[in-house]
């Protein structure tokens, strides 16, 4: 399984994403500069964290109109991936990928503190195997506060889009639990046809055990175990 | 000459900060009067802040080498061999007199700084620790100026995508008209990947690279080279603005250059922008530099040549290229959407040439400039001290319950939880963070190796004011201890040291005090100083009038000048930054109990005091007394101890007893950490007052926990290393008890502790 990691000017988890593939998971990985639009060697695009363009006009708006991301829906059409970790899911909501927008936190300040995630769909390429745990991730922004109209947010429930939500070490949703203010505690949603990840955390944060923890590991062990004989990846149920 | 340019004179330098004997010098050495331009170069480069013209003596008695240094001070920051084909660079800088003015911007400059004065050698930016100090929280204008400083280096730090993994945060009410940001970066690069700020090669091209020259920021380094006036507010125009996501492309496209070959020598357009970069960097080659201003880009028109010299507009860098190689600057720089333009040549006549449209607007030696006058000014014993020192605090009744002191102590803004400033900064980007903030030091891998690096930063401005040699002695030492309780081996030193006006020979003394102090301290530890910075002139001249809190602007430090005129000191504050090597990076030690059942040693001596310490401040807001001895070789030897048991695997936990003392310590090993784990702690009697023993500071102390099974071969250690030390108590519980003697004095729940800890220093802010 080969991956790809985006760099925009401004990203800074590229290198982080890099490491934990080929160092960890000992993937073939390579960078992806913002203007390429060649993805054919790749089976899993990467978008990290990071102030792309300085987040100046609004986080990911400027990323999210780049040549790379142009791309991204011919990727998954022919059975890519994606995963938006951090400014990654601003630039997917941007991008109109994912629906939904980050909004800046609601305390006002940038957070970086540990979280603990529920697992709301384990049916996607990321979640298999992962029904009914409690992931413990580290966030790290000022603007991660998920918002969605009410008629988005139902559709997001019918169609189990809601993957992470943030919630207590014991897997209770409270309000104590969310860091920023997200609507309904969400940390992370897919696309409609399950292919697309974004989520606020940083799973490469947490994927070995000297940096406190490897629940993160498991969102990549999950997508290699997803890899189907052809080259694709089984689609979500 | 085709700019309109004022006549330089004696009035005018001397209203640009020179005096009668430097102008007359500047005469001297060019044979004639100055043009303006030149004499803006002058009055720039020799400001104190470029210059170190009152510090540059007393420094050289630092000691600044050792077989692993790579590079001492001099550069842009110093480095250090750590095996492994790997070198660790790193420097403290200030940022204070920006930070009053406008605290966001002035702090966030300050963080981006020094991040390119890190990765100008070649090194890639790992971690940024910070050492703060306000006056008091509960002034509102302390709040905004805490807020300010937080959120600029959260903004900048954060955006650019380099971790803020450490510093400390402390109060006093000195601090109030002078608060101090010292801002400390660690970079990795190859050994053999170092590169310095020298103009080598005659005719090679001189680019100029980065963010475009506005007019913001001219004279910063004079401003920071004065006294504050109740008229500061008005010099904000002189705090340069940030942009933090232009320096992450400068730090990747400088990177990729450098790591392409083509560039020779490069350097940080920082303090004194343009015309410190254009002399110093030949200067220390020994050429010379020939600059065409018309091709520096520019954001704004119509600028004079002074003005784009001067600027010190942010990320900006004035690199040396090798000649033919100038297409693939250009590229490099263009990939990451920045400006590179040759600007010049470098020239084999060692000097400054500066043209404006081909015409020469001045012409200096570069030697002229970079060598600025050097002064010994006088010093004098304050005659504060004597009666500062005379006062024993034992006169003073001891508190009718200890418990409650304790937790008092605990809440004091200096000691407790700086989490609400930790949160807002980014820890782990880069994913090296092995033990986050909240530990005696910060701990990161060094991928690739088994190694990690321990960084700490400390400074107690109430010890060194009570006795500037012994108190930046154990400034040294508590650093070097922070990290030694990493289990880490402290390689070397950087140093900023913040100060009044050194034109006042009782400051003066507390510097050359604390120098010599510093240099003891060093020596011992065998710890070179690479690099660092002094910052003179924080006080504030004022009316006499009195703050917030009732009490008079003019403390123990202050000086009456005239009949109405206070002068306010900060207090004198060295901080000492520490980096450290542990061989390895699986076993780091914390300064948390881990859990139930483990021994508790102390290590070192029982000699402790009153003075200067927090206990003092916190319960009888008092600035006195004299501080516990300091034994270096002891010191010496308990750091050694300590890093031997950690190494060993014989230390579950490692906490060195500073503010607040033992009883602080021990509280901080019981709630700081994930879960709180209690202890039962027996101490002798030995004939003082339990408050003493409690809450007394004194150097070479600290704390180790070790697993039962392992304590034949702890105590065989102990043995070895020839040290006063103890079992004190064993850990467990959900309570701190403390008994002296038969007595019991402490007796509290964690969850008192604990809350008392973590709401100490929020509660000012909410």
């Amino acid at each position: 399984m080969k991956f790809g990691v985006v760099v925009f000017p401004g990203t800074w988890s590229d290198c982080d994403f890099h490491h934990v593939i080929s160092e960890v998971l000992h993937q073939p990985v390579r960078y992806v500069w913002h203007r390429d639009r060649n993805l054919d060697d790749l089976d899993c695009v990467i978008l990290p964290g990071g102030f792309s363009y300085g987040d100046y006009l609004r986080a990911g708006a400027v990323a999210g109109r780049s040549p790379v991301v142009e791309v991204l829906g011919d990727f998954t059409a022919r059975g890519g991936v994606v995963l938006g970790s951090c400014n990654g899911f601003q630039i997917l909501c941007e991008a109109g990928l994912l629906p939904g927008a980050l909004m800046r936190n609601e305390c006002l300040q940038y957070r970086c503190q540990s979280v603990h995630l529920t697992v709301d769909n384990a049916d996607t390429p990321f979640t298999r195997g992962l029904a009914g745990r409690v992931l413990a991730m580290p966030i790290s922004h000022g603007e991660g506060k998920y918002y969605a109209d009410p008629a988005t947010l139902a559709a997001l429930r019918e169609r189990r889009q809601v993957v992470f939500r943030y919630a207590d070490a014991d897997g209770r949703v409270t309000r104590a639990a969310n860091p920023n203010g997200s609507l309904d505690n969400i940390a992370g949603v897919v696309s409609e046809d399950g292919n697309v990840l974004g989520l606020m955390p940083h799973p490469e944060r947490a994927a070995e055990a000297v940096m406190g923890g490897v629940d993160g590991l498991a969102l990549f062990q999950s997508l290699l175990g997803s890899l189907v004989e052809d080259g694709t990846f089984r689609q979500a149920v | 000459m085709n700019v309109t340019e004022p006549k330089a004179t004696l009035d005018l330098a001397r209203e640009l900060g020179l005096i009668t004997d430097e102008y007359d010098r500047i005469i001297e050495r060019l044979g004639r009067e100055p043009s303006y331009t030149e004499l803006g170069l002058f009055s720039a480069l020799w400001s104190e802040h470029c210059a170190y013209k009152h510090s540059r003596v007393f420094l050289r008695r630092l000691p600044q080498t050792g077989p692993r240094v790579l590079q001492g001070p001099g550069e842009n920051a110093g480095a250090i061999d750590i095996g492994d084909g790997w070198a660790v660079v790193f420097k403290i800088e200030s940022h204070n007199h920006p930070s009053f003015i406008e605290p966001f911007q002035g702090a966030a400059t300050g963080v981006g700084g020094i991040l390119r004065d890190i990765f100008t050698m070649g090194a890639r930016p790992i971690a940024l620790l910070d050492s703060l100090r306000f006056g008091d929280p509960d002034d509102p204008r302390t709040r905004r100026l805490i807020e300010g400083v937080v959120s600029g280096i959260s903004w900048y730090g954060n955006c650019f995508g380099c971790p803020t993994v450490g510093g400390e945060i402390a109060f006093a009410p000195e601090y109030a008209g002078n608060p101090l940001v010292n801002v400390l970066c660690v970079g990795l690069v190859r050994a053999d990947g170092l590169f310095r700020a020298r103009a080598e090669g005659v005719g090679n091209p001189v680019f100029y690279v980065g963010n475009k020259t506005g007019r913001d920021g001219i004279h910063g380094a004079t401003m920071a080279s004065a006294t504050f006036d109740e008229h500061a507010h008005e010099r904000r125009p002189t705090v340069q603005v940030g942009d933090p996501f232009t320096e992450k492309l400068l730090l990747e496209a400088c990177l990729e250059a450098m790591a392409s070959g083509a560039v020779l020598g490069i350097q940080d357009m920082g303090a004194a922008g343009l015309a410190c970069c254009t002399s110093e960097m030949p200067a220390r080659a020994g050429t010379g530099m020939d600059v065409e201003l018309s091709r520096v880009p520019q954001r704004e028109t119509a600028m004079t040549p002074y003005e784009i010299l001067l600027s010190e507009s942010q990320e900006r860098m004035l690199l040396v290229a090798a000649r033919g190689r100038e297409d693939e600057v250009r590229r490099i720089f263009a990939k990451w959407e920045l400006d590179a333009v040759e600007i010049g040549a470098v020239t084999a006549d060692s000097n400054l040439t500066i043209r404006l449209g081909g015409e020469v607007v001045a012409q200096v030696p570069v030697d002229a400039l970079a060598d600025g006058p050097r002064y010994e000014k006088p010093t004098a014993v304050p005659a504060w001290l004597a009666e500062c020192r005379a006062f024993d605090p034992l006169t003073l009744p001891a508190p009718s319950d200890l418990n409650r002191a304790l937790v008092a102590l605990l809440a004091s803004p200096t000691i407790a939880s700086k989490e609400w400033a930790f949160r807002q900064y980014d820890q782990q980007v880069g994913i090296n963070t092995l033990v986050l903030p909240g530990s005696d030091a910060t701990v990161l891998r060094v991928k690739g190796t088994r190694r990690a690096l321990a960084v700490a930063t400390d400074g107690n401005g109430r010890q060194v004011f009570l006795d500037p040699r012994a108190g930046a002695a154990m400034a040294v030492c508590e650093a070097a201890r922070n990290v030694s309780c990493a289990g880490a081996r402290p390689l070397g030193v950087t140093d900023c040291l913040n100060f009044g006006s050194p034109e006042r020979p009782e400051i003066l003394w507390q510097f050359a005090e604390a120098i010599d102090g510093i240099a003891a301290a060093c020596r011992a530890l065998e710890l070179p100083v690479v690099g660092g910075n002094v910052s003179f002139y924080n006080e504030t001249t004022s009316q006499r009038t009195s703050d917030a809190t009732g009490r008079t602007m003019s403390g123990p430090s202050g000086a009456t000048v005239s009949g109405t005129l206070d002068v306010q000191a900060i207090l004198p504050t060295p901080i000492i930054g520490v980096v450290g090597l542990l061989e390895d990076a699986g076993r780091p030690a914390t300064q948390w109990f881990k859990r139930g059942e483990h021994r508790i040693a102390l290590l070192g001596g029982d000699a402790v005091s009153f003075g200067g310490s927090e206990y003092l401040w916190t319960l009888h807001r008092r600035l006195a007394g004299t501080l516990a001895p300091l034994d270096l070789e002891l010191e010496r030897r308990v750091q050694t101890a300590v890093q031997t048991a950690v190494g060993a695997g014989l230390a579950t936990a490692a906490h060195d007893c500073a503010e607040g003392g033992l009883a602080v310590a021990l509280a901080e090993s019981c709630v700081t950490g994930p879960d709180p784990v209690g202890c039962v702690v027996t101490l002798p009697e030995i004939g003082q007052r339990a408050d003493l023993t409690l809450f007394g500071e004194g150097p070479s102390r600290v704390i180790v926990t070790v697993d039962p099974s392992r304590v034949p071969e702890f105590e065989a250690l102990m043995a070895e290393s020839a040290i006063p030390w103890r079992w004190i108590g064993t850990t467990g519980g959900e309570r701190l008890g403390i008994t002296v003697g038969t007595e019991t004095v402490i007796d509290a729940a964690l969850d008192t502790l604990g809350r008392a800890w973590r709401t100490g220093f929020e509660r000012h802010l909410s």
